[in-house]
């Protein structure tokens, strides 16, 4: 399918002209997000650049059954914010303003297109900050960490991005707004706010975001653990993380992360014959309150291994650490030319197992796998650097990922902890989900949108929800899913007779 | 066949409770295992029973019509405690004080301290959303679970969520099911996220003229302390002649002194320290209080109205039994009043953006005025479409909207 071009001129009546793309060149950059291994060419790209434009849009899409695709930044990890030639896509970088600041609340209102880490500098100057920071956040907006629910380094201690969002103007798919929550925090009602964030641009395109803000920490101490093991290093993990001392934040980084960063532009100085290293960051309201949390630190790393624990001397040295830390997805992009970013939750006692289990599947499939991630969340990202052109090498990077996600399933985790489902996940979440739990899902988006035009076939894989209908009907000795009539699909599937 | 005849030879003779005592005369069931609830609603939703939905029996009054009571207190397994991991997996049924002894054992501690008897169970408190002062420190109920698995009206186990810290796998429904009142399901099982027990715990409270201690709350919050609570009490609340202002710290011992020096700066060193024993009472008859109180219903306003929402409950019933939270700007309120009078409140706190949430309540007010009440426009539809798409047959008794339902 393919859309008309009286669609792409009543879009640009809504928008202007200027802010409709069609040329095949123009499409082609919003054909990939920042897990470039999928593509899609979107029929139509449409930037507006208001609320109102947005509920227009959105309105005239409905009326003519046009399935489109809401997308910030894209620097998702997911294949999440692609759209195809049937779908219009959405960019919502042009509702970029901070509407306001409440410092005495501690509140924000923001429009999507916000830059993460541009709120956070607005609100410095009040002495606050917004504690979600993803790897990306120089360039990700708050709309996109809203439907990936995005965490990030400091999300240990503070939380992810559910955990700061208060309020939401929705646009529905049939282009009806919708107030969910309230600046408070407090639901009306059920928490449907709760329920959007992390829905992955599902249930409708929030136009309008009130965020949470936190006092900048007062004192802050970085220190960087060099272990010759990486299981030592896990295990240490542990031990911080009992020790009932919550660090703002606990990162892992591998040798051949170490590597790849220490052979960048973006190199910190973390020691290149380490096995792994551990970025630990204490903070709080008074420095002899945060030195002792980070000396009692520094004595549980060392009593577990750590060669050496060391500080960061000054502000420009912790942030010499840290952008390593953040930019090694950058410096591993130099190593190969294509990069596949994993994203997957084990509880943080089984990091060990699970690291050399990733090591064993890198090794059998001889891949180069790097993991630098969140290691006090329990949330690894294994990252495996191969080049696409080489022969049926994407095929045994696909099937190493299948195995590292089913170990870390059989670790007693999850498929993803903040890059989220979109394309890339959807078949293995058939593995953390029986068919009752995809299809009470899938219920809950018809719920929001009833004909599954907003981001298609993304989050939950319809297959397995008919397939397991089909074999509970064919239990029951009734009519199977498949033979439904199509105006079912304006009904919860958990409606339907059985 | 009646309906406990059909239900013993779909459980067990064990399943229905002989001589509860209860003066509502329901068979009352109680499944041993999240499948015997899917069968029970199951069966309900097939034979077009009305369910009515118990925990220990000691929060929501048992008074819901319906054809019979499906009680949780059978479900009362902690499947898994992870101290090293910080997480742990309780069923519905668990009550609260066995579960934080359990975890205590463990070191483990599970940072909420929700309105209530101490017994009252795990399920009952996720499900209203009843979070207690610690949501100062450590958030609302929902940012305590990481996972729940529910059973819908209908008899479907559905899961939501895992147990890992960071979870973005499909839609969130334990957010719906935290606070859905069981509109949604009837939660079994819950994924929690715990903290390390504190080695050090400290209440201190000052006790004044509510518009004191109201600027003195305002002072602790723009010096940015870690505090665990910090909670308003209204005189027969915390049994003081006077209101008062009570603050928790919890953490190491050199983190809480350094905390305590650091209330003491702001306010001039007024404030009392309770010895453990009287902090524990304190915070327990606090929270045990809204359980004998008819009516209790929350607010939540921002901080920066928390003394006129006070002065508004004042005004429209009474500040004999009253909490607030002013860092949050939460505001939980206990008593005996009409449901015009909640009605009115609604209308008054809905206009000035503050949602009122009936935590509990006689059946005949709930039905009236419902925990929910009216919503905001376009979101009714919505919250009807869930609740049909979990409980098709309206087989859970329960008021969420109330009688004016709008939007």
């Amino acid at each position: 399918m393919t859309l008309s071009p009286t669609i792409a001129d009543a879009l640009a009546r809504i928008v202007g002209p200027r802010h409709v793309r069609l040329g095949p060149a123009e499409r082609a950059t919003y054909a990939k997000d920042g897990l470039t291994v999928h593509q899609r060419l979107p029929g139509i790209v449409v930037l507006p650049g208001t609320h109102d434009e947005v509920v227009a849009v959105v309105r005239l899409l409905a009326g003519h059954g046009i399935p489109f695709v809401p997308r910030g930044a894209g620097t998702g990890l997911s294949g999440g914010a692609l759209a195809d030639a049937g779908a219009v896509l959405l960019v919502l970088t042009r509702l970029n303003r901070i509407l306001e600041i409440d410092p005495k609340n501690r509140v924000a209102v923001v429009e999507p297109g916000v830059v993460n880490v541009k709120l956070s500098a607005a609100a410095a100057p009040y002495g606050l900050l917004y504690a979600p920071d993803p790897s990306s956040q120089t360039a990700c907006t708050i709309g996109g960490n809203v439907a990936e629910n995005a965490g990030g380094p400091h999300c240990l201690k503070y939380g992810v991005t559910a955990n700061h969002v208060l309020a939401l103007d929705v646009v529905l798919a049939n282009g009806q707004v919708v107030q969910l929550g309230s600046a408070a925090g407090e639901p009306w009602g059920p928490d449907l706010v709760g329920l959007f964030v992390g829905s992955e641009g599902n249930f409708g395109v929030a136009t309008r975001i009130t965020v949470r803000l936190i006092p900048v920490p007062r004192a802050v101490r970085t220190l960087l653990a060099d272990f010759p093991s990486i299981r030592g290093a896990g295990v240490a993990v542990s031990a911080v993380i009992a020790s009932g001392i919550v660090p703002a934040a606990l990162e892992m980084m591998d040798r051949s992360c170490i590597q790849a960063v220490e052979d960048s532009v973006y190199a910190a100085g973390y020691p290149r014959d380490a096995a792994a290293v551990l970025l630990v960051e204490v903070d709080g309201r008074s420095e002899p309150a945060v030195t002792a949390d980070a000396a009692a630190i520094e004595e549980i790393l060392k009593g577990h291994g750590a060669r050496s624990v060391r500080s960061a001397s000054d502000q420009k040295d912790r942030e010499r650490l840290w952008q390593g830390r953040k930019k090694a997805f950058g410096a591993m992009g130099r190593v190969s030319r294509d990069l596949i970013v994993q994203d997957a939750v084990v509880p943080r006692s089984a990091l060990p197992d699970v690291l050399e289990e990733i090591a064993r599947i890198a090794a059998r499939y001889d891949l180069t796998v790097s993991n630098v991630f969140h290691a006090g969340d329990g949330n690894l990202h294994p990252n495996i650097s191969f080049d696409s052109r080489v022969p049926g090498l994407q095929d045994r990077v696909e099937a190493a990922s299948g195995e590292m996600m089913a170990a870390c399933i059989a670790a007693g985790g999850t498929i993803t902890g903040e890059h989220g489902i979109g394309l890339d996940k959807l078949r293995y979440m058939p593995l953390i989900f029986d068919g009752e739990s995809l299809a009470a899902m899938r219920g809950v988006r018809l719920v929001f949108d009833p004909a599954e035009r907003v981001n298609p076939g993304k989050v939950v894989p319809v297959h397995a929800c008919r397939e397991w209908l089909g074999a509970r009907n064919a239990e029951r000795g009734t009519r199977n899913w498949s033979a439904a009539p199509s105006s079912a699909l304006r009904v919860p599937t958990s409606a339907l007779p059985l | 066949m009646k309906i406990v005849e059909r239900v013993r030879a779909l459980l067990g003779r064990e399943a229905v409770l002989e001589d509860t005592g209860a003066p509502d005369g329901l068979p009352r069931v109680a499944p041993s295992s999240p499948d015997a609830v899917a069968l029970l609603l199951g069966t309900a939703r097939e034979e077009g029973w009305r369910v009515r939905v118990e925990g220990a029996g000691t929060w929501m009054p048992a008074d819901a019509p319906a054809d019979l009571a499906l009680t949780t207190r059978r479900l009362d397994r902690i499947p898994s405690i992870q101290p090293q991991d910080l997480s742990a997996t309780a069923e519905a049924g668990v009550g609260c004080d066995q579960l934080r002894q359990q975890l205590a054992d463990h070191g483990a501690w599970l940072s909420i301290d929700p309105p209530g008897l101490a017994g009252r169970t795990l399920g009952s408190v996720v499900a209203t959303a009843t979070s207690g002062p610690l949501r100062h420190g450590f958030g609302p109920i929902r940012d305590h679970l990481v996972g729940v698995t529910f059973v819908t009206g209908d008899g479907r186990i559905i899961q939501s969520g895992g147990r890992v810290m960071k979870n973005v796998a499909g839609y969130d429904l334990t957010k719906l099911q935290t606070g859905g009142f069981g509109a949604f399901g009837v939660v079994v099982l819950v994924h929690l996220r715990l903290h390390a027990l504190p080695r050090a715990d400290q209440t201190l409270v000052l006790e004044g003229p509510r518009e004191d201690l109201s600027r003195v709350a305002e002072d602790i919050v723009a010096a940015g302390l870690t505090l665990a609570a910090l909670e308003l009490l209204s005189p027969p609340l915390g049994r003081r002649e006077r209101w008062s202002l009570a603050v928790r710290l919890a953490g190491s011992a050199a983190a809480v002194a350094e905390e305590e020096a650091g209330l003491r700066a702001v306010t001039g060193g007024q404030f009392a320290a309770l010895r453990s024993d009287e902090a524990h009472a304190f915070w327990m008859r606090a929270a045990e209080a809204f359980a004998t109180r008819p009516v209790t219903f929350r607010i939540g306003g921002l901080p920066d109205s928390s003394d006129d929402l006070l002065d508004l409950i004042q005004h429209q019933v009474g500040d004999e039994w009253v909490s607030a939270t002013p860092g949050v700007g939460t505001l939980r309120w206990g008593g005996e009043t009409s449901v015009d009078r909640l009605r009115r409140l609604r209308r008054i706190l809905a206009a000035q953006e503050v949602p009122l949430t009936i935590e509990r309540a006689p059946w005949v007010t709930r039905r009236a005025v419902g925990h929910f009440g009216a919503y905001r426009e376009g979101v009714g539809p919505l919250v009807e479409g869930l609740r049909h798409t979990f409980d098709p047959g309206a087989a859970i008794s329960v008021a969420v909207d109330g009688d004016e339902r709008a939007g």
